[in-house]
């Protein structure tokens, strides 16, 4: 067991290294910073100074070491635009993000799993296909338009909600959160419904899918022959057997809502992380960009360590080296 | 699950009511949107837009430029030019900083002297102050400047330094004005709160010497999403948005709760076109070969381009009337204009006729390159010349770039045909920038992508640049404009007008410049 999370620790390492090495030449190749930040009124020789300064004129194998050797120290290098440590500038944002992510698994699990259920046994009803056409939508409208189509109804139309930003914040445990008030409440909801569409259709069919199946098992079969009740047949013996790939699914897909709320938080101006990302890579913040990428890398890293371990926890059949190899 | 439901609808309902209680006591804050993220509030950090849009609050400069662009007193009551090198600035009295105290020219000899001592700025303000080889104040209410020659920008350079407080501003960095403890200044409203991302949260300064602001509060929010700030206007989440794009406007045109309005920008949309080098590898002849010549050093080609574009139509019909067609490198009103200098006719016989003089009666091939995210419809504008050029027989395609890719490849010469947008307090200023022979050591042509060369021409800009009379200069930088337009230095397009659109019952003194400053939104 040691040995196995060891050795993905190092694997991890080795991750991190291609990554930074990759973003880092990515962003050299676009183009310089100084040629987009530099004031219009500045002259060659300012442009020159200010290139020497932020220290782009070196080569990139140095520019690429000297990063590295800030980053063993835990210096991820400063932000050119927000003159601020890049790491920092994530650390800050990035509860607005987890909020956002974990109120988006929320309703995608909380919405998905009954209606999932719901499609799954009773699959000949109206109510059964009209969720399921309604799962296709959430896979295919796009992110950007839906959340454009929720702020036009519930915001422009109806009045009812904010249209974007993120309500006054609260401390909890040193983390400032802005689901405890009302007005923080009604300011994630939309965020939280456009970001959690896309995973609560893929809830919903993971859950009927699994629902439909364990209908035919035997176990179900000998349930209902016992005279269980429906309500326990359907809430525990079927409920508890396809929790197990919805949980996984779910568990895996929340690093991605984190890393890829950028289209979300763009249109509803929530100052997240992914809004970060996007105005550096706007002006070419090479920091805070490479920053951003390697926090991802390692959230992505964490979440499948800990999944392979719970598995290994759960189910003893999953061999630690296998899953290490 | 019917616990998260209850969860929503009530906070959905809680939305609703918090709206309505929440009202009578929003009527003396402004809430604004912004288009584009304010990084860092510390004034001297980092020269662009948004964070003097918040600095122009928080603090004030000697001189200022009024919503037309035009140099008006500030801090500073007067000025005066001693001589040629030396000018003097008297300081009004009894202006108080945020802290109440007063300021003096030790402050403003302080700020004029900061910029240069913040080394890791990637936007210095240093161009604004490097010019001056000596800062002084002999008494309290007066700043004397010297400059190493004769340099006519003083008063205007002046106008983009920020005066803070020398007591609070001393070591003082970023985190420090963030936080708000450095940011004490003697403009219309006092930090209150900044959320880097988010947010800039701003009281009224009593004090201020201009009179008590008409806001309360106001609050600054960063929505660089044309599409959600102008949700935010129609939520009603906010009360005054910038930078409308044109689609935008013809729709909130036709909406009664909502008041437009507009100025024309002192920005101005042109190309580039490469002229330093005698051979062009993207320009080809009719035959889809290289030219062994570069047909844009012709000048008859440069004004068979610019017959070409029907500026117009550019106007009317893909800016949707938001530009003004632009015969000149600076906006209508802004110093060193030159009134009858007009845009180009559109020509296209003459074009061609122009074009077969030169040479080239079957035209040739070139590239247009232009950005795809900084311009008002800067893709869509590039498509526009494009075609009107092929009607002409220059076969002209087109590549849009993101500007963080384009601006590194135009600045080395990648391209032959280049957009370029430019905003600029004076027309001389402009010129030594865009069209004046590129020189490194004098700074001279930092932006000349084309390599356009005239002595004539140089020597009119530095000859203007170096009047310090403004009487004198301003005949002298509308030659050097009519000079450069004369032989098509670069192709005028237009000078963007710029949108703002608030609540039926404000107004906004709309600006030259594009910033939105809430001391000049009043209630209609």
């Amino acid at each position: 067991m040691l040995l196995f999370v060891l050795r993905r620790l190092l694997q991890s390492i080795v991750v991190l290294l291609a990554v930074s090495g990759l973003v880092f030449a990515g962003v050299y190749a676009i183009g310089n910073p100084v040629d987009i930040l530099i004031s219009p009124q500045a002259d060659q020789a300012e442009i020159a100074r200010t290139v020497a300064a932020l220290k782009l004129d070196r080569p990139l194998w140095e520019q690429y070491l000297a990063f590295l050797q800030h980053a063993a120290t835990g210096d991820l290098g400063r932000s050119f635009v927000f003159d601020a440590p890049a790491i920092g500038l994530i650390l800050e944002r990035l509860p607005a993000t987890l909020e956002l992510a974990a109120s988006a698994t929320l309703i995608a699990v909380g919405l998905g799993i009954p209606l999932g259920l719901w499609a799954g046994i009773r699959s000949g009803s109206l109510a059964g296909k009209a969720i399921l056409a309604g799962s296709i939508l959430g896979f295919s409208l796009p992110t950007f338009w839906a959340g454009l189509m929720l702020i036009l109804v519930f915001s422009v139309e109806l009045g009812w909600l904010p249209a974007g930003g993120r309500g006054p914040t609260q401390s909890l445990f040193g983390v400032p959160v802005s689901f405890l008030s009302w007005d923080g409440l009604a300011h994630l909801v939309l965020p939280a419904l456009n970001l959690a569409l896309f995973k609560l259709a893929l809830v919903i069919r993971l859950t009927r899918a699994g629902a439909r199946e364990a209908l035919t098992q035997d176990y179900v079969k000998f349930a209902r022959a016992k005279g269980l009740s429906e309500a326990r047949v359907i809430g525990v013996h079927v409920l508890k057997n396809i929790l197990i790939p919805v949980v996984t699914v779910v568990g895996l897909e929340f690093g991605s809502l984190v890393a890829f709320a950028v289209v979300t938080e763009t249109i509803f101006a929530w100052p997240g992380t992914g809004k970060l990302l996007i105005d550096s890579i706007g002006v070419l913040d090479r920091p805070v960009i490479v920053a951003y990428l390697l926090v991802a890398v390692t959230l992505f890293i964490l979440i499948n360590l800990l999944v392979d371990v719970l598995y290994s926890i759960l189910d003893p059949r999953v061999r630690m080296a296998q899953a290490g190899g | 699950m019917p616990k998260t439901l209850r969860l929503f609808a009530c906070a959905a309902l809680a939305a609703c009511a918090a709206q309505i209680a929440s009202l009578p006591t929003l009527a003396a804050d402004l809430r604004i949107a912004l288009a584009s993220e304010v990084t860092s509030l510390d004034p001297h950090y980092f020269n662009v837009a948004a964070n003097n849009n918040i600095a122009w609050h928080v603090f004030d400069a000697l001189t200022r430029v009024d919503e037309n662009a035009r140099l008006v007193p500030g801090l500073a009551e007067s000025w005066r030019a001693v001589d040629a090198t030396t000018w003097e600035f008297k300081l009004r009295k009894g202006i108080r900083f945020h802290d109440g105290a007063e300021l003096t020219a030790e402050d403003v000899v302080f700020s004029l002297e900061r910029p240069a001592t913040i080394a890791n700025s990637p936007g210095s303000f240093v161009p604004f102050t490097r010019q001056l080889v000596q800062v002084r104040a002999p008494d309290r209410y007066t700043v004397v400047l010297k400059t190493e020659r004769p340099y006519a920008m003083v008063p205007y350079d002046v106008n983009s330094i920020f005066i803070v407080s020398r007591r609070a501003a001393r070591r003082a960095g970023t985190e420090e004005f963030n936080s708000g403890r450095a940011a004490v200044g003697t403009g219309p409203y006092r930090l209150a709160r900044f959320a880097r991302g988010d947010r800039v949260e701003l009281v009224r300064h009593d004090a201020h010497w201009e009179g008590r602001p008409a806001w309360d509060k106001v609050i600054f929010r960063m929505v660089p999403n044309n599409a959600a700030r102008t949700a935010a206007l129609l939520a009603g989440d906010v009360d005054l948005i910038e930078q409308i794009p044109p689609a935008d406007v013809v729709k909130l045109r036709a909406n009664g709760a909502v008041h437009l309005a507009q100025k024309v920008s002192w920005r101005t949309i042109f190309f580039h076109l490469e002229q330093g080098l005698d051979r062009v590898p993207s320009i080809t002849g009719a035959d889809g070969r290289p030219l062994d010549r570069n047909p844009l050093k012709d000048v008859r080609v440069r004004r068979a381009i610019s017959k070409a574009i029907n500026r117009q139509a550019i106007a009317e019909r893909v800016m949707e009337g938001l530009a003004l067609p632009a015969g000149n490198l600076v906006s209508p009103g802004v110093f060193g204009h030159a009134a009858d200098l007009k845009p180009e006719i559109h020509d296209p016989e003459g074009a061609k006729k122009l074009l077969a003089a030169a040479g080239f009666p079957d035209g040739f091939g070139l590239v247009v390159h232009a950005p795809n995210d900084r311009y008002v419809n800067d893709d869509r504008v590039a498509q526009a010349v494009a075609q009107m050029l092929a009607r002409v027989g220059i076969r002209a395609r087109v590549t849009t770039l993101p500007f963080s890719v384009y601006v590194s490849k135009a600045r080395n010469r990648e391209f032959a045909f280049a957009m370029l947008g430019w905003g600029s307090y004076s027309g001389d200023l402009a010129l030594r920038s865009l069209v004046a022979t590129f020189d490194a050591a004098k700074g001279y042509g930092t932006w000349n992508w084309g390599r356009y060369s005239d002595p004539r021409l140089d020597a009119l800009t530095e000859r203007a640049l170096a009047t310090v009379d403004p009487t004198a200069r301003e005949p002298i930088a509308q030659d050097a404009m009519r000079a450069a337009m004369a032989s098509l230095a670069v192709i005028p397009l237009h000078h963007q007008i710029a949108t703002w659109a608030m609540r039926r019952d404000l107004d906004y003194a709309a600006r030259t410049d594009e910033y939105t400053l809430a001391h000049h939104v009043r209630p209609r």
